[in-house]
């Protein structure tokens, strides 16, 4: 019963999203947004058992001081200390003592870690007990600053958006960056001309990379234009359609077996 | 005072006699702000019809264009579409009026405003309460709209009293149709209700201004319907393919031998595990950026199901850290369901799956952190993945992994086969699953995929010769799929 109810489940839905594509009826389409608006209920609370999986993770590094453990705090307090930022905004002329309220919330946070890692219990968790008071004392008694939970203030919070824009936003540019000194490697790898095959793509990826080299300092012979659209146009294409379609195909194939119950791998039923 | 009455007489039997040609023929010659130019020939034989296969609330205008189209001097330069609205519509969008108004006000107190800027202030003259107090206003009102567009049809009987010429849109000179599609929201100014009656004129519109109606057209009416003939040729196409599938895997099952072409890839993940075995190392299996709907990332759970079995049967450590929570949920589950099925649940750790982050490039940063930190022997990439791709497998080459990929990314298959020792190209990442399993029934939809690429390439090279030839154009229109 425990298997089989998923298994009807999966049926249903994948059947009814298979009937969908072929009726445009305002009531089709009403169960498809419905439907996909669950999706995204589901993934709301799916990213609450993800953020407490990487909790668990980064706590499991402190506490067995695994390799480059240190950097597991930088994470939680990252994690934690943009959610407050995100839900606090201010009210008034100054900040008051919001940075009171961050440095005890983030004080909770590292007792809450030691009392989980370190064999005396009783003192983190009267020391994670004291910063909760001190910062709730600070949420009743300081009017300079609010908590947002229902509406989008908190995302103008200065301290949110200067985070995000200065630190996470360079950081992850840097990330993508580094694609750029990974094709060059990849591409010194691809282009040894190590055997005929070898060689003709190398060739070939030659004259296209001329042709759309913006730095070259002479004018490209028309024939060498002609090749390098060939090149694109042609044997590439080709090739990728012949891809695309074996992989319309197997997309089918896939999804029937799974409406059908001969793919059972998703539940941990090879 | 003679002369003033005769004048009145004059000027009521001229508006009379117009009145009653628009009446009559249904032709407006009088709505021209510049009497003394010539009026265009109107728009002849509008006609009009639900538009098909959707979900309603639009329609499809065709008339003939005017004689005037294209025509000198006094040529039409547009055509001006208008429609006929009871009256209840023109209430209604007072209504809707007022919500776009709440809501613009909503927006601006709550995320609208830059902090500092001369209009924050206004988010002090807005309390919570009175927020609170606008967005039940909000409320109420959209429930009336919902309530009252029910009586849209039968106010619509009413043509051509209780109502007004609304302007829908312009189309340039030498258009013959138009397709009105309207709302289906009906808190939306450009909704159009279904089963209502629906009237229409088009004008043709010269460059001084002058214009001219066509006849009136209705009453037409919109509705939506239950199946999108469009998109038979794919409902042929899915059925014929279900049919060779469960062919196949009916043959299958009754113990027909099925050869299937080996791939280097799945066969290698065996060793790669031994491998990792040897040299006491881990595994690290990515599922990429897919989410747990993507075929992609569902056949690389079953990849991951039997990784997981060896891996456990080898007692082998096992990393994969996951971009979707959904997707570590259903992964974690395939890999404890694994660790069963080896009969060594003792070894399966909570920690295995773990969730890292859905920032992409965060992501790539973990995983990277991940390789360089833990050298994992092999590292597998199943599933969907973006730019992150050549990233990974870089890395993973310069870490000293032996590493297997596979994608239905097409852009992306180009970099995993560079930096990787084995990858699965497209379609062999679904066929991976029933290749490593040995089942019958997932062998059997393998055939029936070949057999589909079969057919495929024989319509290819027909659709080739044929289109050699005038009337190749009839067999292309055999497999045209609208939307």
């Amino acid at each position: 019963m425990k298997r089989q109810i998923p298994f009807v489940l999966v049926f249903l839905a994948g059947a009814f999203m298979a009937f969908q594509y072929y009726v445009p009826h305002e009531s089709s389409e009403f169960v498809y947004e419905f439907l996909l608006d669950w999706t995204m209920i589901i993934g709301i609370f799916a990213l609450a058992l993800g953020i407490w999986s990487l909790y668990q993770v980064s706590v499991d590094k402190i506490k067995l001081r695994k390799e480059n453990w240190a950097y597991s705090y930088v994470t939680l307090i990252g994690l934690f200390i943009m959610v407050l930022f995100g839900f606090t905004y201010k009210i008034g002329d100054s900040w008051g003592m919001y940075s009171l309220f961050v440095v005890s919330l983030m004080a909770l946070l590292m007792f809450l870690i030691q009392t989980t890692i370190s064999k005396s219990k009783g003192l983190w968790l009267g020391l994670s007990a004291l910063a909760l008071i001190v910062a709730i004392a600070v949420t009743v008694f300081d009017d300079s600053w609010g908590v947002a939970f229902m509406t989008s203030e908190g995302l103008k919070n200065t301290m949110f958006t200067n985070f995000a824009d200065f630190v996470l936003t360079p950081i992850l540019s840097t990330m993508f960056s580094l694609l750029a000194f990974f094709i060059a490697s990849a591409a010194y790898r691809a282009f040894r001309a190590r055997n005929v095959l070898a060689s003709l793509l190398l060739i070939a990826a030659l004259i296209v990379m001329l042709r759309f080299n913006p730095y070259m300092p002479f004018g490209l012979p028309d024939y060498m234009m002609k090749i390098s659209n060939w090149l694109m146009n042609v044997p590439n294409l080709a090739a990728q359609r012949a891809i695309v379609i074996g992989i319309g195909l197997g997309i089918v194939a896939t999804s029937l077996k799974v409406i059908l119950g001969i793919e059972r791998g998703y539940m941990g039923k090879g | 005072m003679k002369v003033k009455l005769l004048i009145a007489v004059m000027i009521f039997a001229v508006s009379s006699f117009c009145v009653a040609e628009e009446n009559t023929a249904g032709i407006d010659t009088t709505a021209t702000a510049v009497d003394s130019i010539r009026l265009p020939a109107p728009p002849l034989n509008l006609t009009g019809k639900d538009k098909p296969n959707d979900h309603g609330h639009a329609v499809v205008l065709n008339w003939d264009l005017s004689a005037d189209d294209g025509a000198g001097a006094n040529s039409v330069l547009r055509y001006d579409i208008y429609r006929w609205v009871p009256q209840l519509m023109l209430d209604l969008d007072l209504v809707r009026d007022s919500i776009s108004v709440i809501q613009k006000i909503l927006r601006h107190t709550t995320n609208g405003i830059k902090e500092g800027s001369q209009t924050d202030s206004m988010k002090n003259i807005f309390s919570v309460k009175t927020r609170d107090e606008l967005f039940d206003i909000r409320n109420k009102l959209i429930k009336y709209v919902k309530k009252e567009n029910k009586g849209l049809a039968e106010a619509s009987k009413s043509y051509p009293s209780g109502g007004a010429w609304l302007y829908v849109d312009k189309k340039p000179s030498g258009t013959k149709t138009f397709v009105h599609i309207g709302s289906k929201e009906p808190t939306s100014s450009s909704f159009v209700p279904d089963f209502a009656n629906l009237y229409y004129r088009v004008y043709a519109v010269t460059v001084k201004g002058a214009r001219s109606s066509s006849q009136i057209l209705g009453p037409i009416q919109s509705s939506g319907q239950w199946f999108n003939t469009y998109r038979i040729p794919v409902a042929y196409s899915v059925v014929i393919f279900t049919f060779l599938t469960i062919y196949y895997v009916r043959k299958a099952k009754k113990g027909a031998d099925l050869y299937v072409r080996p791939l280097g890839g799945i066969e290698a993940v065996d060793d790669a595990i031994g491998r990792a075995t040897e040299m006491g190392r881990p595994i690290l299996y990515v599922l990429g950026l897919g989410s747990a709907a993507d075929i992609a990332t569902i056949a690389s759970f079953t990849i991951l199901g039997r990784v997981a079995k060896k891996v456990a049967e080898y007692q082998t450590e096992l990393l994969v850290p996951t971009y979707d929570p959904i997707v570590m949920t259903v992964a974690q589950e395939v890999v404890k369901s694994a660790y069963l099925d080896a009969g060594r649940p003792d070894a399966y750790k909570e920690d295995t799956v773990h969730f890292v982050t859905q920032s992409q490039f965060a992501y790539v940063a973990a995983v990277n952190g991940i390789m360089l930190r833990e050298l994992p022997a092999t590292n597998v990439y199943m599933g969907k993945f973006f730019a992150e791709s050549l990233i990974l497998a870089e890395t993973g080459a310069l870490a000293g992994s032996i590493q297997i990929s596979g994608t239905d990314e097409i852009a992306q298959i180009p970099f995993f086969i560079v930096a990787c020792d084995y990858t699965l190209i497209g379609e062999e990442l679904y066929a991976a699953s029933a290749y490593l399993g040995k089942e019958p029934v997932l062998l059997g939809s393998l055939k029936a995929q070949d057999y589909a690429k079969a057919v495929i390439i024989v319509l290819a090279v027909i659709g080739v010769i044929l289109a050699q030839f005038d009337f190749g154009h009839y067999f292309v229109k055999l497999f045209e799929v609208a939307n």
